[in-house]
């Protein structure tokens, strides 16, 4: 029940994030959304992954609304205007791609669950990441320093010997 | 019901506390009973959403903080749940700030985003110093962890960091500009009537959450002799928060972009430093 | 709660977000388009986790990657616009369609 109140609500606030005139209120909408899958981790024994998910999207989502109102031209959305191309086709396909993942959802024999979760899933998770799978943890490490390298000489105004 | 009773008892200790700094009990009486200003083209349900959400996080923070030996919500993550659940400050804040439609709550909103930005990754950085001294992120065995010692003695700087963080989390005394007279109150200079109150509240809720949690993090929980283990901590968070208190009394403003060049600069490489000695002592 | 209910919300989610990253001319609203589709891939990885092979930890490590990758597209996308727009004054992807400097 709780599981569907949730499921209900992600989905709810994910439409409102494209109805919705406000940038504010649109990226408020969408971190509502990511919230909700947040909670919805913490039905599902994945403790650590969803306090994550919510820890890590409120700041995400704060900082892109300092972006969005930055670079949208009716940030308050008090004169409603569309900033839209290709409406029907993107409605078409989206909706294609919905009934395309629903018809394999149900025709899908999923195999059975094989074990049941550990006593403790974040201790898992840490020993998965330090031992059999610390090459993910090495690549997500690189990336993100390549990330970090690459936002600020692509934000920066001046070049490498500008005073 | 012992724990209803003690959060109504509780909020009603907040009412109290806003009306003693606001000194000023006509003004609590008067913010429950007037009717709210408004400004032009608000955007009521963000600013209804933030000032709610500021109370809710610090209550929900709140939640996994053992009272003596035990918590309401024993949460085998409870750091990460504490850290979760403090950062929603920043979205209440922000919210409250924008919704007004009014330059200055606007500018202490984007201040208060600001000084998130940089208290944030010191403060992170002291909880897993702390996690990683106790070898969990449960509140409970942190405690446990500190039977020899308090984590305060031999992680100072991981202290001095979350202390620092924590009166920027709760925008208190020296990090308090984005609710500063120097921008007429910044994100409160617009709210008015209930909602004031509720925001100014959920904005001490958070001071005392975070001198609460300051207890079992660092200051050994509830151990102490004599007395039973809620009333030590009790005691403890009490201390905290009048350290807190007198800090903001007589420290003076720090500005926000001071303050990230001292938090990326300084905090950050200290509080680094401090878990690779806690590093080296656990193994 | 079944492998179902979370597919579905997360394929109700991915569609949705698809829509936005494909109907919206601002990038910043397209990346927000984009986030929802990880937020439902996200989904998927937990549900896989849980009714599946709860006893290794592959679903988990999917999902820390999800959730990485959500971080660095947003500040990689937002690096891009900047740069865009101090280029040439525009912050739609109609403005940006050609390949010149």
């Amino acid at each position: 029940m709780a599981f569907w109140i949730l499921a209900v609500l992600a989905v709810a606030s994910g439409i409102a994030v494209f109805v919705v005139d406000s940038m504010a209120r649109a990226t408020f909408a969408l971190l509502a959304s990511l919230i909700a899958v947040g909670a919805t981790f913490l039905l599902i024994d994945l403790h650590y992954l969803g306090a994550l998910i919510i820890l890590m999207m409120i700041m995400e989502m704060l900082v892109m609304a300092v972006f969005m109102i930055m670079f949208m031209m009716n940030p308050a959305g008090l004169m409603p205007m569309s900033m839209l191309h290709n409406k029907t086709g993107a409605a078409v396909i989206s909706a294609a791609v919905f009934a395309l993942l629903v018809a394999g959802i149900f025709l899908t024999d999923w195999p059975d669950r094989k074990g049941a979760p550990p006593p403790d899933p974040t201790e898992a998770l840490g020993m998965s990441i330090m031992g059999p799978k610390m090459l993910v943890m090495m690549v997500i490490g690189v990336a993100i320093l390549a990330t970090m390298i690459s936002t600020v000489v692509l934000a920066t105004r001046r070049g490498r010997y500008d005073a | 019901m012992g724990e209803v009773a003690g959060l109504m008892g509780g909020l009603g200790v907040l009412v109290a506390a806003v009306a003693l700094s606001e000194r000023n009990w006509a003004g609590v009486a008067r913010g429950l009973v007037v009717q709210r200003r408004r400004t032009l083209l608000p955007d009521l349900l963000l600013i209804r959403l933030g000032v709610v959400t500021l109370p809710v996080v610090a209550v929900l923070a709140a939640l996994v903080l053992p009272v003596g030996e035990r918590a309401v919500l024993d949460l085998g993550v409870g750091i990460v749940w504490f850290n979760a659940m403090e950062v929603g400050a920043w979205a209440a804040v922000w919210l409250a700030g924008w919704g007004a439609n009014s330059v200055f709550p606007l500018v202490g909103g984007y201040r208060f985003v600001a000084q998130g930005l940089a208290y944030e990754l010191p403060h992170m950085f002291a909880l897993i110093t702390v996690a990683l001294g106790a070898g969990s992120l449960r509140f409970g065995e942190v405690v446990a962890a500190q039977r020899g010692l308090w984590f305060v003695v031999w992680m100072p700087v991981a202290f001095l960091v979350y202390v620092i963080s924590a009166l920027a989390m709760a925008f208190w005394g020296p990090m308090g500009e984005p609710g500063g007279a120097g921008i007429a109150g910044g994100v409160t200079a617009e709210l008015s009537g209930p909602d004031r109150l509720v925001f100014l509240a959920g904005r001490y809720a958070l001071l005392v959450v975070a001198a609460a949690a300051a207890v079992p993090l660092f200051l050994g929980g509830g151990a102490g002799p004599w007395l039973p283990a809620w009333a030590w901590t009790a005691v403890k968070t009490v201390a905290v928060l009048a350290l807190f208190a007198g800090i903001g009394r007589r420290v003076p403003a720090v500005r926000m972009d001071r303050f990230m060049t001292f938090a990326w600069m300084v905090l950050i490489p200290l509080s680094l430093l401090q878990l690779l000695v806690v590093g080296i002592v656990v193994m | 709660m079944t492998l179902e209910g979370f597919l579905l919300l997360a394929a109700a989610l991915f569609a949705i977000g698809l829509y936005g990253a494909l109907s919206q001319q601002s990038i910043v609203m397209l990346m927000m388009g984009l986030e929802l589709m990880i937020n439902g891939l996200i989904v998927a990885g937990g549900a896989f986790w849980y009714f599946v092979a709860p006893q290794t930890a592959d679903g988990q490590v999917l999902v820390l990657v999800a959730v990485t990758v959500m971080a660095l597209e947003m500040a990689m996308g937002f690096a891009v616009t900047t740069a865009i727009f101090r280029a040439r004054d525009v912050d739609t992807t109609d403005g940006a369609e050609d390949l010149k400097g």
